[in-house]
């Protein structure tokens, strides 16, 4: 690995099960990944980090509910308040909504059936840096596979993010797998250095897989990951 | 504490349990489905009491941009 590879963290919660194949995207497109423990106090040196998707604490009460109390979820709180890069991957994005790191709450599916199929979805913005080798309108094709992805937010909660330009992935016109408020697929927090999302782009880096297109939004983070841990050198 | 969806809320688990209940001949307008926590805590002052159960519901239990609870202490 050369010594430009960023370090970028993957956390295990008791159930993640994403873990593995985030890990291996983010070596095949030129990051170091970390496994980092859902028990450990603190992170280690990182660039960034990855809360994958899974099925943590068995999505008891609501998903992510529990994973939020997590010790390792104080350190990221922390790491994504210092400005660190933290992507949330279905569960992922789960916890960082249960967890206050980003607006909105995720629902069971309103179909009530859990969904796994490649949808496409739409780039709102490119200036974040898990968007930016994207172009604004690029339709990517990322699957899904969720019984709890239908992101909600009141309608004075929706404006608010659509004044500050807060949802980043949109599914495409008919492509709306769960039923989510304004076809949202992806958020980030104000600041827009936390991004959550319910695509899996590790399940698409490599045309093998069908897709390629998540390695689009990964090669970003792992950009932006470079630069960040060369600033901190 | 009794936590259930907010009226206004889509609640597919509610609607699927309508609609069973029509098909068994129930005439309902409507079902939602909460969920029902019962905890043991020991306390001579029910106002206090009150005060951490309605914690726990806005720290955990509920989702207050989804969900509202009520909550009800055993009389005497």
């Amino acid at each position: 690995m050369s010594d430009s590879a960023p370090r970028i963290g993957v956390v295990s919660f008791p159930g993640s099960n994403d873990d593995r194949d985030a890990a291996w995207a983010l070596r095949a497109l030129g990051a170091e990944p970390v496994p980092v423990w859902h028990a450990d106090p603190a992170l280690p040196e990182l660039a960034a980090v990855v809360l994958p998707g899974g099925f943590s604490y068995g999505d008891y009460l609501r998903c992510g509910a529990i994973a939020r109390f997590s010790p390792i979820m104080r350190a990221v709180g922390s790491f994504a308040e210092a400005g660190g890069l933290v992507l949330g991957i279905c569960n992922g994005f789960q916890i960082l909504t249960e967890a206050g790191l980003l607006p909105g709450v995720l629902r069971p599916n309103a179909s009530l059936s859990f969904v796994c199929r490649d949808v496409r979805v739409r780039i709102e913005r490119n200036d974040l840096p898990f968007t930016t080798r994207a172009a604004v309108g690029d339709e990517l094709t990322i699957p899904v596979k969720h019984g709890e992805g239908c992101w909600f937010a009141d309608d004075a909660l929706l404006a608010e993010l659509d004044g500050n330009h807060q949802i980043v992935l949109r599914y495409a016109a008919g492509e709306n797998p769960n039923g989510a408020v304004a076809d949202v697929a992806g958020v980030c927090n104000e600041a827009g250095n936390v991004l959550g999302l319910m695509p899996h782009p590790e399940h698409a880096v490599d045309p093998l897989l069908g897709s390629a297109d998540g390695a689009v939004l990964l090669s970003s983070l792992v950009d932006a990951a470079r630069l960040s841990a060369a600033s901190l050198v | 504490m009794l936590v259930r969806p907010k009226h206004g809320i889509l609640d597919p688990q509610g609607e699927a349990v309508e609609s069973s209940l029509r098909q068994l001949g129930f005439a309902v307008a409507e079902a939602r489905v909460g969920r029902l926590v019962d905890v043991e805590i020991d306390g001579d002052d029910p106002s206090a009491v009150r005060e951490q159960l309605e914690r726990m519901c806005e720290q955990l239990l509920a989702n207050p941009l989804i969900e509202s609870y009520e909550i009800e202490l055993p009389a005497g």
